[in-house]
């Protein structure tokens, strides 16, 4: 596996750690509210065509919450900063459950260095009528089983994720996901009237059997911004890039491949 | 001691089995369950009975807040406070306390309480809480911005109340560019303030540097004698020495003939409140923010107790209540005065399912054999104090 190297970036008063993997074009991808500090396989896969840049969103992983982090919004216009910061041109913003919100949110305000947009089954928008999980009424356990099909696979990240060690940092991040994302939960009634803004090519990747955000959000999505394109990952709950990391590291590639051809 | 009449106003006729099958009393508990002609009737009674123990010589009378819920059916405490302000003659009217975090417009409370401060000729007593934590799901504010919106609220309705207008106030939270409120406050330069809490250190320490009475919430007299000791060493702390007016413990108490008879009577309407009313999903009741990380992990540790059925026996037992004949009563609640250190009661006569005629023979026999002992007592020094 590769290790990626971790720096720091000093920005607005604010130390962000960033993982960094990988050789090509940038990839930007934010994590979502079950965000782990570690490496995953399909983050390996992906260095081998991209330049995978990871941030830890400011105040997860036991960082002091930053005075200007009220909402999503917020973030957007800090990871905006962080692109021009690292000097970064072409980039490839992917993000998952949360982290899609933030890559939405910074989309609609501007594109001008951005190749493309992956929202993988991402927060931010509402959909009436459809029934979502509030995460804020589970316990962690059942937290960690909502997000997984595969009942196993579900068992398994429970004893990897819910170890005593992480047990602060877990507590603290759900004050920043609660901070964020209570009210209205888990969107931003504003954010979908400007997604229309959003002009490079975009990839909705979803899991079928997401139980948190149903598979009508991926195709809300779909019609909110131009020319998105709705990938369903078949037999997969709420993090396709874990459940089935093959398949979603072959759209998220292929995507890539097909705008280069294009350009 | 001040003896306060508190009063929840529970949905007595709740259906208990219901509430055992769902798990909560609180908010996902069905308000189909809840019958308007059965709760006209309640708060037509729980009403009479404040104004009962006002005629009976209670120092005072008090509701509180709550929503969604058949613990308490009192989620707008001033209109309850309203219907009583001109019938409480004697003795204080209390809201202890409201929610100032769940509303958009604290503005709106400052205006209500001044009302009420100015119905009741100054006898009106102004209670502040940041809500329990399931009210965050219920009225839709954040818990991650409970306490920073609880100070900044507080400073906005003690401005309003202090302030000459019109003024303007820049808040993060709330913003006004005219703050006026009509009417004024009675009391110069505003009501007593009280804060009830469940203990937590940062409300302790708050309320004791701003010297306002801190209500202990049901708690084991142990606990509630801890807290308030922390309080007046908070006191010491901000350089003045705190007086028992400025601790209040909130407690039941019910008293009959014997001590036998006594704890037969209470049994069934006091577990009904310590075991249906209060029941409660945990997570519900600590969204993050709300609590902080050290009181969850706290809580997780003792999650194995939450699931253990309260005995009225241990109720008593652990001094959560005072159940008894009036000797036992009165001894208890002097014992307990000694121990704490406190100058008010907050006594709810009724609790859970307690029907109409018992909480009035309750409140008679309070008034009666307990009441005329405690008028000007102070706390007096223990042997083996508890400090």
């Amino acid at each position: 596996m590769t290790q990626p190297v971790v720096t720091h970036l000093d920005l607005c008063g604010t130390r962000v750690k960033l993982m960094r993997a990988g050789q090509g074009a940038p990839l930007l991808f934010l994590r979502g509210a079950d965000a782990s500090d570690d490496w995953r396989p399909f983050l390996d896969d992906l260095a081998g065509r991209f330049d995978v840049i990871v941030p830890e969103h400011p105040g997860f992983g036991g960082e002091v919450r930053p005075d200007w982090l009220d909402r999503i919004a917020d973030y957007a216009n800090y990871y905006l900063d962080v692109i021009d910061a690292l000097g970064l041109d072409h980039v490839h913003l992917a993000g998952h459950g949360m982290g899609g919100w933030i890559a939405a949110e910074l989309a609609s305000r501007s594109t001008r260095k951005l190749a493309s947009l992956t929202l993988v089954d991402a927060q931010g928008i509402y959909v009436d009528g459809v029934d979502t999980i509030d995460t804020f009424l589970r316990t962690e356990e059942d937290g960690v089983r909502d997000l997984f099909h595969d009942e196993k696979l579900g068992a398994a990240e429970l004893e990897r994720r819910l170890t005593p060690e992480t047990e602060d940092v877990r507590l603290n991040n759900q004050v920043v996901i609660a901070q964020t994302t209570w009210q209205p939960r888990g969107y931003d009634p504003h954010l979908r009237k400007w997604l229309h803004r959003i002009d490079i090519p975009t990839l909705i990747v979803w899991g079928e059997n997401d139980r948190l955000l149903p598979q009508a959000y991926a195709h809300d999505w779909g019609r909110l911004i131009p020319g998105a394109r709705v990938e369903i990952v078949a037999n997969c709950g709420h993090v396709p890039q874990i459940e089935k990391p093959a398949e979603f590291v072959r759209l998220v590639e292929a995507f890539a491949k097909a705008q280069r051809v294009a350009a | 001691m001040k003896i306060f009449n508190f009063h929840l106003m529970p949905y007595a006729h709740a259906d208990l089995d219901a509430i055992k099958r769902l798990g909560t009393s609180w908010m996902t508990y069905p308000n189909s369950y809840y019958d308007p002609k059965k709760g006209a009737d309640l708060y037509h009674e729980y009403l009479d009975q404040l104004e009962f123990a006002d005629e009976l010589g209670f120092d005072g009378v008090a509701v509180n807040e709550h929503h969604q819920t058949a613990y308490g059916l009192m989620p707008t405490p001033g209109v309850l406070a309203g219907a009583l302000a001109r019938r409480i003659k004697n003795g204080k009217l209390a809201i202890l306390g409201r929610a100032l975090p769940l509303v958009n417009n604290p503005l709106v409370i400052a205006e209500e309480f001044a009302i009420l401060d100015n119905l009741t000729r100054g006898n009106f007593i102004a209670g502040f809480v940041r809500g329990i934590g399931v009210e965050y799901h219920t009225m839709g504010m954040n818990p991650a911005e409970s306490q920073a919106r609880f100070n900044e609220a507080h400073d906005l309705i003690i401005q309003a109340w202090t302030r000459p207008g019109p003024f303007a106030f820049e808040g993060k939270y709330y913003k006004f560019k005219y703050v006026n409120p009509w009417p004024r406050p009675y009391q110069d330069p505003h009501p007593p303030i009280f804060t009830p809490s469940s203990g937590s250190l940062s409300t302790i320490r708050w309320s004791a540097q701003r010297r306002y009475t801190y209500c202990q919430t049901l708690a084991p007299i142990a606990a509630v004698a801890q807290t308030f000791k922390l309080y007046r060493e908070e006191a010491e702390k901000a350089g003045y020495q705190a007086t028992p007016d400025q601790l209040a413990w909130s407690n039941a108490i019910y008293v009959a003939e014997s001590d036998e008879k006594a704890l037969r009577d209470v049994r069934p309407h006091l577990e009904a409140y310590a075991n249906e009313f209060l029941t409660r999903n945990p997570v519900m009741m600590a969204p993050p923010g709300y609590t902080s990380v050290e009181s969850i992990k706290r809580m997780r540790a003792i999650k194995g107790f939450m699931g253990q059925r309260s005995t009225a026996e241990d109720m008593i037992a652990r001094g959560i209540v005072i159940v008894g004949s009036p000797n036992t009563v009165r001894e208890k609640l002097a014992a307990y005065q000694d121990m704490a250190g406190f100058g008010i009661s907050l006594t709810k006569t009724q609790f859970g399912t307690m029907p109409h005629k018992m909480v009035q023979e309750n409140q008679i026999a309070i008034a009666r054999e307990v009441l005329p002992y405690f008028k000007d007592r102070l706390p007096q020094p223990v042997k083996a104090a508890a400090e």
